[in-house]
């Protein structure tokens, strides 16, 4: 019964979808009419004068409104569908085949809710929930000046939310029963004729290593990202159609971006996580095809981040940053594909489907009507200067978002190299990690230069000798960072490079802030606190960026760590006896195997960990296997310190063999700074954006104010 | 002349990343081949860096823990999805390749940890190289399951 619900009300949140989209796009025929101007056909343009003709300001308002109330009706609509799918999953309906691919009853009622989102049905639907309430929440704003984007915005959201929520009501839908039929069970929608209901007596279970704290807030996190990206897509489109081209879109989306960006970010940071306690293989990050997939929406976001300020600032690159926001939208579209079509075999390929095409159909649609409105307004969108020097703010944020692109391309060119090696050659040739470490090595180490020199440049007109004469103190300390690095730790060139580089960034940024703070010192008096807590205030988006860009060094500092100096060993130990790795000592004390609560067989280890004659603590890692999914999983035990994790992982032990117990050792140095970095990176984010008191909207009320006090008069 | 410096500028950062990624393809690439393409190569693919598919052979594997040796033998099967289906899909299409002796084989040698999911009927996909001996050294073991997780109606209660 619920389930039946549960699909009504999808169905019926799919028609009120597409009820707006059409409501929202034909309230405004004379923007669909100057579209149709531009098409080469009489007939076209002959429907182009009709539409004209239909346009009243009454009549396009009470539209707008009516597509407006429409979509603020799918987010409570979507709201019931998960309620009741929510309801079905705790309370163990495994006779609705999505829950009985998910839960099992030996998992705990959190791990139930989050199955929602665990397998493709479900997921499906959740990115659906949170587009229907970041649509909302758009609408919640003032529009009063703003009028002509409304329906646009509400018509490309909705065109998004109608294809995720079709895509959810008709190929993968999380309320299909199982019913017994004369050929064996089946999953419907209704009860086939000569047929009985069929309830399994327990679900197959969510996938054992998706059972962790880290898998729990990784993927809403990355869809938060994904979807947030919508919104300033639509503006963008908005602009597009109804000829506004000034940089109103980004203003209005700044924030938007900002968030996307933030929640993106710390999405990949909990993924990286979770494939470090969970996967246990000693890493973080492998350049797996699902992995790039959610990171290259990340590239374009962050270019677009930093190229939307020229536009601000300058009135340049306007094609550009239409360009970058349409690319994004499109590869968040695919990341959500990839991670869940399971078309790339990866460890996330859980999960299997056959919405591949609609997929590629729907994302060749929206980039071919987006890349036509760019083109359609091209000449619109010109620079309003030009761009002179070489070393000018403005050309340095151009180089970086040329070495985000060529980032980009490089991802891309892995992702898709074995495919069309196979079309060209006939022998299926795929591209390792070592691929993209290499050919993205050089290109980050550009990045973290122009990081390190972009801030110091002036817009409009740099040399080489004002950048030098802003650059040369924390230059000449970061080289004698480097050299004592050299001298202490060590004298690999690479590390040396990005230690410099590392170096170089951290203290431009330092200094950049302390001559602002010593600025306000002198002209405002204040002491160094005050002076250094105003700068922030007063320009938070630049001196937010600036902690953003600190923080991606001490993530820099980790990952070099890990990258380029992990040290590893392997071996069997009986009771008692020990081995040593980067001045650790490790002693294997006891095992034991015992039955967990959710059923699940544990096999525990403890190891004391030695320094010298200094005892550090013990670390336990295991294995857990479970018994209702036959698959085990290998829980490292850490011990994390700003210089080196000791990260140990228990391979193997047999009770009855008297061989003792396998174990693989890594010492994984500095990788604690990069987790340190993401913290960080938090808190910059949020100070750029936070919001402050709208400017615009405190100037009409105080121009009201004084209009009444001039009445009153 | 004022374009002139940002062409030159732009056309060296192309440049640069065509060359970073067409030697970073060079040395990194690896060819996908399946046991009977590999068998068929001969001598031609030794030392060559690949990365082979195959259904595994329960009853073949072998671990060593104080060497942390894991020798095992996977069984031809098809890459292609179409000849996937012809079988009856990939879960199908394991079983058969474990159970029919004339398939070809080939022994893989691995050093490190013994994966979780290695078991009859996985799906092994190994990366490394064939030594002269025919003998294939995977630095890399990936392994997949597929009837856990494709298989979405259960079994038929009693």
């Amino acid at each position: 019964m619920i389930a039946n619900l549960g699909l009504g009300i999808l169905l019926v949140t799919f028609i009120v979808t597409v009820y707006s989209a059409v409501t929202a796009a034909a309230s405004n025929p004379k923007g669909l009419a100057r579209l149709l101007r531009s098409l080469p056909s009489l007939r076209a343009k002959r429907f182009a004068d009709e539409l004209e003709k239909l346009e009243t300001p009454q009549r396009a308002a009470s539209m707008a409104e009516s597509a407006r109330r429409a979509m603020l009706l799918t987010f409570p609509l979507l709201t019931i569908t998960s309620l009741l799918l929510i309801y079905l999953l705790v309370n163990d309906h495994y006779e609705v085949q999505f829950v009985y691919e998910v839960t099992s009853r030996s998992m705990p009622t959190y791990l139930k809710i989050t199955a929602w989102w665990g397998g493709q049905a479900g997921s499906l639907l959740f990115w659906s929930w949170l587009m229907s309430a970041f649509a909302s929440l758009v609408t919640l704003r003032k529009w009063d000046r703003d009028r002509e984007f409304l329906p646009w915005v509400i018509f490309v959201s909705c065109v998004t939310l109608a294809f995720f929520v079709g895509m959810t009501a008709f190929f993968e839908n999380p309320f299909r029963v199982f019913y017994q039929t004369e050929t064996g069970v089946e999953a419907h929608f209704f009860q086939p004729a000569n047929s009985t209901p069929f309830t399994p007596e327990d679900g197959r279970g969510l996938n054992p290593l998706l059972r962790h704290p880290g898998m729990i807030i990784h993927p809403p996190l990355l869809y938060l990202g994904f979807v947030s990206y919508v919104i300033p897509f639509a503006f963008a489109i908005a602009a597009l159609i109804t000829g506004r081209t000034d940089d109103r879109w980004i203003r209005l989306t700044r924030r938007w971006s900002l968030w996307a960006w933030l929640f993106l970010t710390f999405g990949l940071v909990l993924g990286g996580r979770w494939a470090y306690d969970v996967l246990g293989w000693g890493g973080y990050w492998g350049w797996d095809p699902v992995e790039i997939a959610a990171f290259m929406p990340w590239l374009t976001g962050t270019a677009f981040l930093h190229s939307v300020m020229i536009q601000e600032k300058r009135g340049m690159l306007k094609h550009w940053n239409m360009l970058l926001i349409i690319l994004t939208y499109d590869l968040v579209i695919f990341g959500t594909f990839l991670t869940r079509s399971g078309v790339l075999s990866s460890v996330h390929a859980f999960a299997q489907s056959a919405i591949g095409p609609l997929f590629f159909i729907y994302i060749a649609i929206t980039l071919i009507v987006s890349v036509a409105l760019v083109i359609y307004r091209w000449g619109e969108l010109k620079s309003e200067t030009e761009m002179n020097s070489l070393l000018s703010r403005e050309a340095l944020f151009l180089f970086n978002n040329l070495l985000f692109m060529s980032i980009l391309v490089v991802c891309f060119w892995g992702v898709i190299y074995p495919l069309t090696s196979e079309l060209f050659t006939g022998s299926k040739v795929t591209v390792g990690p070592a691929f993209y470490e290499r050919a993205n090595g050089p290109l980050f180490a550009g990045l973290m230069f122009l990081m390190g020199i972009a801030p110091l440049s002036a817009w409009g007109h740099s040399t080489v000798k004002t950048l030098g004469r802003a650059m040369w103190l924390p230059t000449v300390a970061a080289v004698l960072v480097t050299i004592a690095i050299f001298v202490t730790y060590t004298h690999n060139v690479y590390a040396l490079i990005g230690f410099f580089l590392v170096a170089f960034v951290i203290l431009i940024t330092l200094y950049e802030y302390w001559r602002g703070s010593r600025a306000r010192m002198k002209i405002h008096s204040e002491n160094i606190f005050t002076a250094f807590w105003n700068l922030t205030a007063r320009d938070r988006r630049r001196y937010g960026g600036y902690i953003v860009h600190i923080s991606m060094m001490l993530m820099a500092i980790g990952i070099l760590g890990i990258e380029l100096f992990q040290m590893e060993t392997q071996g069997t130990l009986e009771v008692g006896q020990q081995k040593s790795i980067g001045g650790y000592d490790v002693v294997y004390k006891d095992i034991a195997r015992f039955t967990g609560p959710d059923g699940r067989e544990v096999t525990r280890a403890v190891l004391s960990i030695y320094r010298g004659q200094e005892y550090l603590g013990d670390l336990h890692p295991r294995i857990d296997y479970y018994w209702d999914s036959q698959q085990s999983m290998t829980i490292p035990g850490q011990r994390a310190t700003m210089k080196d994790d000791l990260y140990i992982l228990l391979v193997n032990w047999e009770p009855a063999a008297a061989t003792g117990a396998t174990f693989k050792i890594y010492v994984n140095p500095l990788v604690n700074w990069l987790w340190m970095g993401s913290l960080l990176f938090l808190i910059g984010i949020i100070i750029a954006a936070w919001p402050d008191k709208d400017p615009e909207r405190i100037a009409v009320r105080a121009g009201r104010r004084a209009r009444q006090a001039s009445a009153a008069d | 002349m004022k374009l002139n410096k940002f062409v030159i500028g732009g056309l060296l950062i192309l440049g640069a990343v065509v060359f970073l990624i067409a030697n970073a393809t060079k040395d990194a690439s690896q060819y996908f081949m399946t046991v009977d393409e590999l068998k068929a190569e001969g001598p031609a693919i030794v030392d060559k860096n690949l990365r082979v598919s195959g259904a595994v052979i329960g009853d073949t594997i072998q671990y060593d823990p104080s060497t942390l040796t894991l020798t095992f033998e996977v069984a031809h099967v098809p890459a292609e999805d179409a000849a996937l289906k012809d079988e009856g899909g990939l879960a199908e299409a394991l079983h058969q390749a474990t159970i029919d002796p004339s398939r070809s084989r080939m022994t893989v040698v691995y050093v490190g940890v013994k994966p979780d999911l290695l078991r009859n009927e996985a799906q092994a996909i190994v990366t490394g190289s064939v030594g002269a001996d025919g003998v294939f050294h995977a630095e890399e073991l990936l392994l997949k399951c597929p009837t856990r997780y494709e298989e979405a109606v259960p079994d038929q209660a009693g």
